[in-house]
C-alpha cells in the first residue's frame, strides 16, 4: 500500500491536484491533496461519509474552487473554464422532475453549442431506458432517475468523467451494466473519477483506488484493473 | 445569444405549463389583496382612483415574490443548477430567459386582474388609458428583472423567502413610486405621466444591464 501518488510530473494528465486544500469556514473539507489524474484511467475514491469525497470531484468539476493549491484539468486550464470537457454526476439527479427524461436530455444538450452531442434517444438508450416512455421525470424510480443522470453526463461525451456515488439507489444488475457501460467509456482514453461505497461492484473498473479519511489521502494503490 | 435565450425560456414555460405553481400562487394571492382593499375602502368615490393604481402594484408585487422564489427553487431543487454552471452557455442567457418568463406570468396574473380591479373599484379612466400599456409593462419589469436577480442571490441562502423581499423592497422604490404615480395619473386624469414614465424607462435600463453584467458572478458563486 502507498500513501503516496504516483509520481507522474513528465506524464500527460487528464487532471492535477496539487496541495488542494477546501475550507468551509474552519472545517477543513480537504487537506493538502495532491493527486494525478492519468488519461483512460479510471480512479475510484473510496472513504466513510464526509471524508471529502464530494469535494474532490466538486473541485474537479470547477464547481467549487480550492481555498488552498491548485487545481488544473486538461493541460493547465482552471476546471472552471475547461467545464464543457468535463461530466459531472452528483447524489441528485441534476435533471427537471417536470420533464420527461428525452426533454430534459435534449435541453442540456442544447446547452452545449458547437460540441457533437450524443443524440439523447441514443444516450439514453446507452443506459438501459426506453426513449419513448413519455412519462415526466417526477414518475421515474430513483434507479431510473440515476440512469437517466448518466445519460445526461454522457451526452456531451466528456474526457473527464465525475461521478458521485453512481451506484447508489441501483439495483444489482443495473449496477453492474452500469460498470459494463463505464468500462467501454474508459477504453476511448477518457478518464473516470468515481466515489462509492461499493467497492466490490467498482473494483472492475478501478486501475487505482484512492482512499481519503478525514479529507486526506489516506492512500493510493493499483486497482483490480490496473494490475 | 438568441438560441440560448429561447431554449432557456421554452424550458421554463414548459415546465410551468405542466405545473402552473408561479401563475395560481401569484393568482390567487392578488386576488386576495385587491378584494380585501376593496373592502378596506369605500370603491364608490373618486378616492378609488387615488388609491387604485397603488393597490395593483402593491399586489402584483407581493405575489410576484412567491413566482420569484419558485423560479430559482426549481434550479436548486436536485441540483439543476450544478449542471447548467457546468455548461458552457452564457449566464446572462439563462437570467434573460427567467426574466423574460417572470414577466410573461406576471403579466398573465395583471391581464386576469384587470377586469376584477375595474369592477371591484369602480373604475373610469379619465386620462389617456393606453399609457397603462407603457406603465404597467415597464413597472413590471422593474419588478422581475431585479426580482429575478435577487432571487438568485439569496436562492442558497435559508430564508431566501424572507431575504428575497427584504432586499427587493427597498431598491424598487423608485420604480413602485414612478408605477403608481404615473398609473393614479393616468386613472385621474390630473397631472401628466411622462416624467414618471421616463424614469420607469431609465431604471429598467439601468437595473437590467446591471443585472446582466454582474449574473455570472452570482451564478458561480459558491
Amino acid at each position: 500500500m502507498s500513501t503516496n501518488p504516483p509520481a507522474t510530473a513528465s506524464v500527460s494528465f487528464s487532471a492535477r491536484l496539487d496541495q488542494v486544500s477546501k475550507l468551509f469556514g474552519s472545517f477543513a473539507a480537504l487537506r493538502q491533496v495532491s493527486v494525478d489524474f492519468e488519461p483512460g484511467r479510471c480512479y475510484v475514491v473510496l472513504g466513510e461519509n464526509g471524508a471529502g469525497k464530494s469535494t474532490l470531484l466538486r473541485i474537479l468539476a470547477g464547481l467549487l474552487r480550492p481555498s488552498f493549491g491548485t487545481a488544473l484539468v486538461f493541460g493547465g486550464l482552471d476546471p472552471h473554464e475547461a467545464r464543457a470537457r468535463v461530466g459531472y454526476m452528483s447524489h441528485a439527479p441534476m435533471l427537471y422532475d417536470e420533464l420527461t427524461a428525452e426533454e430534459n436530455l435534449r435541453y442540456f444538450a442544447s446547452l452545449y453549442p458547437g460540441r457533437s452531442c450524443l443524440a439523447p434517444a441514443d444516450a439514453l438508450r446507452r443506459v438501459g431506458l426506453d426513449p419513448d416512455l413519455k412519462r415526466i421525470l417526477s414518475q421515474y424510480s430513483q434507479g431510473m432517475r440515476q440512469r437517466t443522470s448518466l445519460a445526461r453526463v454522457l451526452l456531451s461525451e466528456p474526457e473527464l468523467l465525475l461521478l458521485d456515488e453512481p451506484f447508489s439507489n441501483m439495483d444489482v444488475e443495473s449496477a453492474r451494466q452500469m460498470v459494463e457501460l463505464l468500462a467501454t467509456f474508459r477504453q476511448s482514453a477518457r478518464t473516470i473519477v468515481l466515489t462509492t461505497h461499493q467497492r466490490e461492484l467498482a473494483a472492475p473498473l478501478a486501475d487505482w483506488v484512492l482512499t481519503l479519511h478525514a479529507g486526506r489521502i489516506a492512500s493510493f494503490e493499483h486497482g483490480h484493473a490496473g494490475l | 445569444m438568441t438560441r440560448a435565450l429561447w431554449i432557456h425560456l421554452a424550458k421554463d414555460l414548459r415546465i410551468e405549463w405542466r405545473s402552473r405553481e408561479a401563475v395560481n400562487s401569484m393568482l390567487f394571492f392578488a386576488l386576495l389583496v385587491v378584494v380585501l382593499f376593496s373592502l378596506a375602502f369605500d370603491p364608490r368615490d373618486a378616492f378609488s382612483r387615488e388609491i387604485a393604481g397603488g393597490v395593483l402594484c402593491v399586489a402584483t408585487m407581493f405575489a410576484s415574490v412567491s413566482a420569484l422564489n419558485q423560479a430559482w427553487a426549481r434550479e436548486i431543487r436536485h441540483q439543476v443548477l450544478d449542471a447548467q454552471r457546468m455548461a458552457p452557455a452564457s449566464g446572462a442567457e439563462l437570467f434573460l430567459a427567467k426574466v423574460l418568463a417572470n414577466f410573461f406570468f406576471v403579466s398573465i396574473v395583471q391581464v386576469l386582474l384587470a377586469p376584477v380591479f375595474l369592477v371591484f373599484y369602480n373604475l373610469h379612466i379619465e386620462g389617456a388609458g393606453w399609457q397603462l400599456l407603457l406603465v404597467l409593462p415597464l413597472g413590471t419589469w422593474a419588478l422581475v428583472a431585479n426580482g429575478t436577480f435577487f432571487a438568485a442571490l439569496s436562492i442558497r441562502s435559508r430564508n431566501r423567502e424572507l431575504l428575497l423581499p427584504l432586499i427587493l423592497f427597498p431598491i424598487f422604490i423608485p420604480a413602485l413610486l414612478a408605477m403608481v404615480l404615473s398609473t393614479k395619473a393616468i386613472l385621474t386624469g390630473d397631472s401628466d405621466p411622462t416624467l414618471w414614465i421616463k424614469l420607469l424607462v431609465g431604471y429598467d435600463i439601468i437595473f437590467t444591464t446591471a443585472s446582466l453584467l454582474l449574473f455570472d458572478v452570482v451564478l458561480h458563486a459558491e
